[in-house]
């Protein structure tokens, strides 16, 4: 745990927490700062809207109930004015509706309260680089490992590799989002689609497979388990 | 509100009034329509006889002249109930008759007319009303016939009264009737204000009572009962619910607590704080893991969760979680096997798949064959596990077949509620609450979790009604395929 760092060599971040509730807020700044981002404080709906307006900043930290102006109206202002600003809604109501309602709004991504914060970090940083990534590439690459999105072809150096094709997905957006922390929960809805919870370690299994496929045999690993988080692809050198 | 303020402001009460209103509108008419009919009928039959009179009358003047007429008036003048006659000369004298007296002018106009008179021998002071025909005989002379209209007031007189009676005991009846059916109605009325009541008080367990006629009033209490029984279901269900909070989630809170406590009277290196943490930390997440389960059973009982249905494939359902699942089993020892076709269902999808899920989860961890010596063939049956979606008439079934030690009949029911975790799974990890989950969603789609043998082992199936027809997703995805490829 000491030797793996829990986020990956993520740029520096700019985010607007926009959150009601002192303690967690504080709570949210302090630790995004000890993992070096910047991070800004709103504690109502109405100050957070002139923030989210007039700063720049990379991601919106929003909870969706807050006071003078709640978190989904929030988004909604500012989508009708064409801020495309990547928003994480948090929200109590952990429902599949509300999360529908809050990705309706405008929201790009939902976490439902209590949430541990390496998923929101994991999150927050998934969404920051879609906000200023790359286009998507039609190969990605990470060390030797090379994966065709259009040929559904991977290889490990000179080996071509077998996959399935959930194997293929799941590898596809790990490394889409090479030197990232991807969670369990974020690797269940965007691979499998589903919103549940399985209370077994069904995805640590699937990933177990994945890696004695990519990284067995081989002298480098690329995919890594990050404690308490979740799992990284990433060139170990870099 | 006094007693008789509430009787007539109901609508039993109302609703007769309107009917009184209608009935005596109905008699009246009907009094009316028999009084003019009368009249016309008398007036023709005067007319007739009067004619008839007249032209014998006539005739006996052409034949015996004005002394031959003179003398057969005067005989049926003097008859009893006689008509009225009177025959004068061209300069208005009476020459025979029995009329004393005429309203002026009559005489003067030939044919019918209706006229006050009064007879010769009458010496009242009262004019009668007549209707009298006069006709002009040869050589100046007058002849009147006519009729007393008596009857015909008398007639008109009874009627009126008839018709006065009538309406007076159309009112009372009505009157009396409404009273009667308004008590009725709102002594039934009162006794159910009575009931809901009490219950609004918090007496869950009252019914309104229901009488045995079937009426609008029966059928209305027999669906206030049902919705009752519904809601002290759900209410009990609550009770239920936050009794086991209390007791199931106070255990790992407990547990918690006492880690927390022990770290911070013993650990001494950061290493033992950190661990403390860890675990304090994983406890927390199955708690949530836990609420989060509880929330979504509730939701799905009351129904809340309906907002997002669509229309999809069971067999996808049971291919996403064979998929999901298959590798999980195999690190287990298990070989989880689907047979799937397809199978169209209405529903919420995430639900049913959760709840397949949770059935399969359990089958993994609970589904291990017996660990007695069998023969190597029956070892590998033995770890089956099979994820089948079939349709069966308008059913869907879903089901997930072991063939561990499965669960006594007696224990079934018992198994699907919450927290239950039977004696054998007692130490196994697990909230307990997987089985109730499924079975609240199975209960959302109007159908139902059965637990049953499969000799040896547990089938568990989520029968769900059957969509109509194709569902709409996959008719789309049909028709995109050639689109995908142009």
């Amino acid at each position: 745990m000491e030797a793996e760092p829990v986020t990956g060599p993520v740029s520096e971040m700019r985010l607007l927490i926009i959150e009601d509730d002192r303690e967690s807020a504080d709570y949210l700044v302090k630790a995004f700062r000890e993992v070096g981002h910047i991070a800004d404080l709103a504690s109502d709906g109405e100050e957070g809207l002139a923030m989210a307006e007039t700063g720049d900043y990379d991601v919106l930290v929003v909870d969706r109930m807050l006071p003078k102006r709640d978190g989904l109206s929030l988004i909604g202002v500012l989508r009708d004015k064409g801020d495309r600003t990547p928003v994480l809604i948090l929200s109590a109501l952990g429902q599949v509706d509300d999360r529908i309602k809050g990705l309706r709004a405008g929201g790009d991504d939902y976490l439902p309260k209590p949430y541990a914060f390496a998923e929101l970090l994991a999150r927050v940083e998934v969404l920051s680089r879609r906000h200023g990534g790359p286009a998507e590439e039609t190969v990605y690459r990470v060390g030797d490992l090379e994966l065709d999105r259009l040929s559904h072809r991977v290889a490990r150096g000179k080996d071509e590799l077998t996959l399935q094709p959930r194997e293929f997905r799941l590898l596809e957006y790990l490394m889409k989002h090479a030197g990232q922390v991807v969670t369990r929960t974020m690797l269940l809805e965007n691979v499998w689609d589903y919103h549940f919870d399985p209370q077994t370690n069904v995805i640590d299994v699937h990933i177990s497979r994945l890696r004695s496929k990519i990284d067995k045999g081989f002298e480098r690993p690329l995919l890594h388990t990050i404690r308490g988080a979740g799992y990284m692809i990433r060139d170990g050198l870099r | 509100m006094t007693a008789f303020g509430k009787l007539i402001r109901t609508t039993a009460f109302r609703l007769t009034l309107v009917y009184l209103a209608l009935f005596a509108l109905f008699a009246a008419s009907l009094l009316g329509y028999f009084a003019w009919n009368t009249r016309r009928l008398i007036t023709e039959q005067i007319s007739t006889t009067v004619t008839a009179e007249i032209s014998e009358m006539i005739d006996i003047y052409s034949r015996r002249g004005l002394h031959g007429l003179g003398l057969t008036i005067e005989s049926r003048a003097l008859r009893p109930g006689a008509n009225l006659y009177l025959v004068t000369t061209p300069t208005g004298q009476a020459i025979a008759g029995n009329v004393g007296s005429l309203a002026p002018g009559v005489m003067g106009s030939s044919g019918w007319s209706e006229t006050f008179y009064r007879r010769f021998d009458d010496r009242g002071e009262e004019n009668h009303r007549a209707l009298v025909y006069v006709t002009q005989l040869s050589n100046g002379f007058r002849l009147l016939i006519g009729r007393d209209l008596e009857e015909r007031r008398r007639m008109f007189g009874i009627v009126a009264k008839a018709a006065q009676w009538s309406v007076l005991v159309v009112v009372v009846l009505g009157i009396g009737g409404g009273i009667f059916v308004a008590r009725r109605v709102l002594r039934r009325i009162d006794a159910m204000t009575g009931t809901t009541r009490r219950i609004m008080a918090g007496d869950l367990s009252g019914r309104l009572p229901v009488g045995r006629s079937g009426d609008e009033l029966d059928r209305l209490a027999e669906n206030l009962n049902a919705m009752l029984e519904r809601i002290e279901a759900l209410m009990t269900g609550l009770k239920e619910v936050s009794d086991n909070i209390a007791h199931d989630l106070k255990t790992p809170l407990t547990r918690l607590r006492n880690r927390a406590e022990e770290a911070l009277a013993k650990s001494r290196t950061e290493g033992e704080y950190r661990s403390a943490l860890e675990r304090t930390i994983e406890e927390s997440d199955g708690l949530i893991r836990t609420f989060n389960a509880l929330l979504m059973i509730a939701r799905a009982e009351s129904g809340q969760a309906r907002g997002d249905m669509v229309d999809f494939d069971a067999a996808e359902v049971a291919n996403g979680i064979h998929e999901l699942y298959e590798p999980l089993a195999e690190d287990d020892g298990m070989v989880l096997r689907v047979k799937a076709v397809a199978a169209p269902l209405h529903g919420n999808r995430e639900l049913i798949s959760q709840a397949l899920a949770n059935l399969v989860e359990n089958a993994i961890k609970y589904g291990k064959p017996a660990a007695l010596p069998l023969g190597a063939e029956a070892a590998a049956v033995s770890k089956e596990i099979w994820i089948e979606a079939r349709r069966q008439g308008d059913q869907v079934l879903l089901s997930v077949t072991d063939r561990g030690p499965g669960i006594p009949e007696t224990e079934r029911k018992h198994a699907v509620e919450r927290f239950v975790r039977l004696e054998a799974s007692r130490t196994l990890p697990g909230s307990g609450l997987g089985l109730s989950l499924a079975s609240a969603v199975a209960t959302l789609h109007g159908g139902e979790l059965r637990l049953s043998d499969a000799n040896p082992g547990l089938v568990a199936t989520l029968l769900l009604p059957a969509a109509a027809g194709l569902p709409a997703r996959l008719a789309a995805q049909t028709a995109d395929v050639p689109q995908k490829a142009a």
